[in-house]
């Protein structure tokens, strides 16, 4: 699904990611850990496109497809979905409409119509359910005076709604309590598919308790430098990151 | 020949030509000897630094439009608020339009200036109301020494008008440049309601300088609700003075959109004569390429417990420039006011710009005054936010910036205003998402 070449990529001239190299087929789940600074939040802004980053070297394939010229929506609308570490606030916009655009807005790149009212309020009623989110919450304005569970929850409310092909979590375990984190990892699971894929991005094993991973990866300095199975997360969170740097000396 | 020769010069074919009104006579005379004296304004004047006529005022216009145009409403219908009923008060090149207006002398009069002007019944109104509260600087003298043409408007005590009311000016460039000065009048006695939509509208590319002086009563309770809509062409400009004054417990409110037009400058001023009055002055400003809107307030806090809530949000895109200057006065005896201002502002491009001044002046010592200004740009994390999540960046910024348009709309109180409003936001962003936010 995702193939990420010998990926370079700098931001303001500062070279952030060395020679990434990462493969992830459907139906799998891929943690990615390390410590702060070693480019996991800049890997999940440029597979979604943020243009602040500039990709010097190397590819990223999306189905076959080289995505690394297309704009952050064209990206979306194939199916890339990252959910943020810090949700952005928007006031004047509630949270319905928002989802709303953006599933018409999809829709309409696809060249389909807008999706029948019924079925779109029957889908958010399921969806925000399944994320055991108020209805109230869903009038209020996007993200604005959210606590930090909330705004994880509705991030993963709208991954939900968009129905993504690749799902990019990162540090969606951050400021949640463990109520929270079982919601929002529950959530997650249920959405889990054969045809899907997820990227959870995490400093710590907690979540990867709820949301088992196929794999893990360990980045560091730009590049991935160790990659095992979920056993190497509880390798990392008993032993901390320094006898990784070390085995690289 | 300067314009200003040129004006002074066709008054007395003006008056000529009109029917004599004594009373009005004198009050057209001294404002044009103000006018004459005063001249149109530059940009030495401190409250038109950022402001300039020249280029505008180097046009040839007509003082006089050379002859009457009839035009097809089909052809006008979209300037108008077409899906309710309402009356209409409905002038092309400054002259009446009976095919399409209608108007009405049922328990109220909602007619014509001319016809106030010219009739005895109407004597004591006009002689009550008339250029009352019209400032004497040099703009409004221009139009008050002209004085003949616009919407008469009467609300007698305890009626309120069943539908809204709109007062529309066609220019259709019969001439090269054709200058109009509308005259409006609306009396709205105790207990009076009434709803206003106006809007001027050129259909053409000649040059357009509409001049409108505007004065609202609102006596004790009553409640005035005034929408300015400002859509016009490129080569339109418009100076609206508006001046209102209100008694114990009226409400009035005035909305202003400006979205188009060359230069544009509202000038808005509120009186309070009374307490427990509320005053409301909202704008919507979205514009682009070389267009100008100036926002000049004034809220003047005479008596004690009142209250004025001012909320104006600019869009500059291109090389659009804005001025917001609102002006607050608080009179000593004015205890317990509650004054708020709010002027947001947004800079799409680097080339815009946009000149806001709050000006406090307050001398009593017990009131709430607030005054918020920022200058921000759009906010581009949020911009790709909404990326991330299949919107382009075109619709991602419409959206973001109808968001912020939105509490100004949100005090809309005429649905089909407010979804025709929301319409020519999105016409002119350019989009086609519906924005029922």
């Amino acid at each position: 699904m995702l193939k990420i070449t010998d990926l370079h990529a700098s931001i303001n001239g500062t070279e952030i990611l060395k020679g990434l190299s990462l493969e992830i087929n459907a139906g799998e789940v891929h943690a990615i850990m390390g410590p702060n600074g070693a480019g996991k939040s800049t890997l999940a802004n440029i597979v979604a496109g943020k243009e602040e980053y500039e990709v010097t070297d190397g590819t990223i394939e999306l189905n076959g497809e080289d995505i690394s010229e297309l704009a952050p929506e064209e990206r979306a609308h194939n199916g890339v979905f990252l959910s943020f570490q810090y949700p952005v606030e928007i006031p004047g916009v509630s949270v319905t409409n928002f989802i709303k655009t953006a599933i018409n807005e999809t829709r309409k790149a696809k060249g389909l119509e807008d999706m029948p009212a019924k079925d779109m309020l029957k889908m958010i009623r399921e969806k925000s359910e399944l994320l055991e989110i108020d209805r109230k919450f869903l009038s209020r304005s996007l993200n604005e005076g959210f606590s930090g569970g909330e705004k994880k929850r509705n991030e993963i409310f709208q991954m939900a709604m968009l129905q993504p092909k690749l799902a990019i979590l990162d540090e969606t375990d951050s400021g949640l309590d463990i109520d929270a984190l079982r919601i929002v990892a529950n959530g997650v699971n249920k959405l889990k598919s054969k045809d899907n894929a997820v990227i959870v991005i995490t400093h710590y094993q907690r979540l990867l308790e709820y949301i088992v991973p196929d794999f893990v990866h360990v980045l560091h300095n730009g590049k991935i430098v160790k990659t095992g199975d979920a056993s190497l997360a509880l390798e990392l969170e008993a032993k901390g990151y320094d006898w990784i740097k070390k085995e690289l000396v | 020949m300067e314009l200003k020769d040129k004006i002074v010069e066709s008054y007395v074919a003006f008056e000529n030509e009109i029917n004599m009104n004594t009373a009005i006579h004198d009050i057209r005379s001294e404002a044009l000897q103000n006018f004459e004296k005063l001249g149109f304004p530059t940009k030495k004047l401190e409250e038109w630094k950022y402001t300039s006529l020249n280029a505008v005022l180097k046009n040839d216009f007509s003082i006089f439009p050379n002859k009457e145009n009839s035009i097809e409403f089909a052809d006008v219908k979209k300037y108008f608020i077409h899906d309710i009923d309402t009356y209409k008060v409905v002038f092309i090149d400054g002259k009446y339009s009976s095919f399409l207006s209608d108007t009405t002398h049922d328990g109220k009069d909602v007619c014509l200036m001319s016809s106030a002007l010219s009739k005895s019944k109407y004597k004591v109104v006009i002689e009550n109301y008339f250029n009352k509260i019209a400032k004497q600087d040099n703009l409004t003298s221009l139009n008050t020494a002209f004085a003949n043409e616009g919407a008469y408007i009467y609300i007698p005590k305890n009626v309120e008008v069943e539908k809204p009311i709109q007062i529309i000016n066609f220019t259709t460039g019969n001439d090269v440049a054709t200058m109009i000065q509308p005259r409006n009048l609306i009396v709205v006695e105790e207990n009076g309601h009434v709803q206003i939509i106006e809007r001027h509208q050129s259909l053409t590319e000649n040059a357009v300088l509409t001049n409108v002086v505007t004065e609202i009563y609102a006596a004790r309770n009553a409640n005035v609700d005034f929408y300015k809509i400002q859509n016009d062409k490129n080569n339109s400009s418009l100076v609206d003075n508006t001046y209102i004054e209100q008694k114990t417990n009226s409400e009035v409110s005035v909305h202003t959109f400006s979205f188009g037009g060359n230069i544009t400058r509202n000038n808005l001023n509120f009186y309070q004569r009374g307490e427990h009055i509320n005053s409301i002055l909202k704008g919507i400003t979205i514009i682009e390429g070389k267009q100008h809107v100036d926002h000049h307030t004034l809220v003047h806090h005479i008596e004690p417990n009142c209250e004025s809530h001012q909320d104006y949000k600019g869009i500059f895109d291109e090389r659009s420039t804005g001025v917001f200057n609102g002006k607050v006065i608080v009179e000593k005896e004015a205890q317990k006011t509650n004054a708020y201002q709010q002027n947001n502002n947004v800079l799409v491009s680097d080339k815009s710009t946009i000149n806001a001044k709050p000006q406090l002046e307050i001398f009593a010592d017990d009131v709430k005054c607030s005054h918020g200004c920022t200058i921000g740009q759009l906010d581009s994390d949020a911009l790709f936010y909404m990326q991330q999540r299949g919107i382009p960046k075109k619709e991602g910024k419409a959206l973001l910036m109808y968001a912020f348009a939105n509490t100004v709309l949100e005090s809309v109180k005429i649905p089909e205003v407010k979804s025709r409003i929301t319409k020519l936001i999105a016409t002119k962003l350019g989009v086609n998402i519906g924005f029922d936010l």
